[in-house]
């Protein structure tokens, strides 16, 4: 039985009653369907414009429930491997298989929200309003999920605001609530909290939270080590492309591998 | 000089007075070139945006070919479409030489290439910001044409804008097509032409004054909508 959205099917996720700051959530009940996970990266190696190598034989599974994520310095192709598990870009060699057999399917049960999310020129509810409408989810569903969505982000009160006109820390969780209304299986954030300040950073951390206990997989890239601590189950430690390490976050932030990891961990640049 | 000065001053008198034949050819330009720019917009705008999308085997040929016919001379496509609808042309039984309806026609072959080529520009320069985030969402070709016209509405207001201006002000094709025939196909540039080659400059130039307020009222409409939509975040 592949792993399911639904939250009553899933161990990890007995029902979406996540608390933020006291508040509670309302209960998300999401349609049981095939799930895609495991994904399996096998030798994906991609090769940019002018013959650059920026990943090469990254080779991870990636399994139901976890919080995955990818640190390396600037460069190591965090953001490349994202793009490349969400599909937006074609690896050169290796193979990125979802257990989904429909790709379709796939494609629509996994979000990503990329470092400077692009928000469109309308109101927040009705950015959330085309992600649905993309899926031809219907009318009385789409209104029920932007519900949720702007509640777990608390966003009912700038709800018909245009979202462009909103802060940055608020347009950031317009498009995490965005990319999470579409009840996405796995999510992929790039670096969901550069650029806000410490309190806006935490009520993004604080919705990530509440996505993961509602049982959506995550794999995020952040250079904030203390929040890769806060937020991590499972690191994947990339350089120069290439994956180093992969490991529970408590033993790679204990005790890592490798020279390039702990002299990422002390704050030195990376040069292997 | 003084009679320039008394021209314009009789011209602004009809102006004013809400002459009858200088209402009667305003509203009969306006209606034209209103007609050609919307059904020039029907086609220009989603074919722009289709062209700024799609990447095929010619893709750049057309481009070229399409920023070139921005340049189109009026008088060449005048005499195409007189030739077309002329009794002895495939659609002279219709009967559309010397209407309005034979001028919206040479209006809107004119105007369709500029508000195709600005769309194509606008959507493009679009694309690169939207891209990557619509084809996240799962974004189709189709749902990325729509969405980027509408995310480049108000820039693309300007691509209607340039559109309307060489329509209201286009004399060659009109005249062609139009015949300049009282009360049934004179237009503004058209008038203008005619009355001051008569040597009667009170009503062309009450025209001209009309004309040139038309375009920078509508200027100055689409450059404030601008402004505040950007200001609201829309």
């Amino acid at each position: 039985m592949p792993v399911c959205i639904s939250a009553v099917n899933m161990p990890s996720a007995p029902a979406f009653e996540a608390p933020l700051d006291g508040r509670t959530m309302g209960t998300v009940t999401l349609t049981a369907h095939p799930g895609i996970l495991p994904l399996a990266v096998e030798q994906l190696g991609l090769d940019l414009p002018g013959h650059i190598r920026a990943l090469h034989d990254v080779t991870f599974t990636l399994t139901s429930g976890d919080l995955t994520v990818v640190l390396g310095p600037n460069g190591a192709g965090k953001t490349l491997l994202l793009k490349v598990c969400h599909g937006l870009l074609q690896p050169t060699r290796g193979s990125v298989r979802w257990s989904g057999n429909d790709s379709y399917g796939t494609q629509r049960r996994q979000a990503m929200v990329l470092q400077r999310p692009v928000l469109l020129r309308r109101s927040v509810w009705e950015n959330m309003d085309y992600a649905l409408r993309l899926q031809a989810v219907d009318t009385l569903e789409r209104t029920q999920r932007i519900e949720k969505a702007l509640s777990l982000a608390r966003l009912e009160l700038v709800a018909h605001r245009p979202a462009r006109a909103l802060s940055g820390g608020e347009q950031q969780r317009v498009a995490l609530a965005r990319a999470w209304v579409t009840q996405p299986e796995v999510l992929f954030l790039d670096e969901p909290s550069t650029h806000l300040d410490p309190e806006a950073a935490r009520a993004v951390e604080e919705i990530i939270a509440s996505i993961r206990s509602a049982g959506t997989t995550i794999v995020m890239t952040t250079h904030d080590l203390s929040q890769a601590r806060r937020l991590a189950d499972r690191i994947l430690f990339l350089n120069r492309g290439q994956l180093l390490e992969q490991q529970s976050a408590m033993s790679f932030f204990r005790e890592p591998d490798t020279e390039a990891a702990r002299a990422f961990l002390r704050g030195e640049l990376v040069i292997y | 000089m003084n009679d320039v000065s008394q021209s314009f001053w009789l011209a602004l008198q009809l102006i004013l007075s809400l002459d009858t034949d200088l209402r009667e050819i305003v509203l009969r330009s306006l209606g034209i070139s209103c007609a050609a720019v919307f059904l020039a917009a029907c086609f220009a705008l989603p074919a722009g945006a289709a062209l700024a999308v799609s990447r095929f085997p010619g893709h750049r040929i057309l481009v070229v070919f399409l920023n070139a016919l921005m340049g189109l001379p009026p008088v060449v496509v005048g005499l195409v479409v007189y030739l077309l609808l002329s009794r002895a042309g495939p659609f002279g039984n219709w009967g559309l030489l010397f209407t309005p309806t034979a001028m919206v026609i040479a209006q809107t072959i004119l105007v369709t290439p500029i508000i195709c080529a600005l769309t194509r520009q606008s959507v493009e320069d679009l694309l690169v910001e939207y891209s990557e985030q619509l084809r996240s969402l799962g974004a189709g070709r189709l749902s990325m044409v729509l969405t980027l016209l509408w995310e480049g509405r108000f820039s693309l207001l300007t691509a209607i804008l340039a559109g309307f201006g060489r329509a209201v002000a286009e004399v060659g094709a009109v005249l062609i097509v139009g015949g300049n025939i009282a009360h049934h196909t004179r237009v503004m540039t058209t008038t203008i032409a005619l009355e001051t080659a008569r040597g009667d400059l009170r009503l062309a130039l009450a025209l001209g004054i009309v004309l040139i307020s038309v375009v920078l009222a509508i200027n100055a409409g689409v450059h404030i909508s601008r402004e505040y939509a950007q200001r609201a975040g829309l």
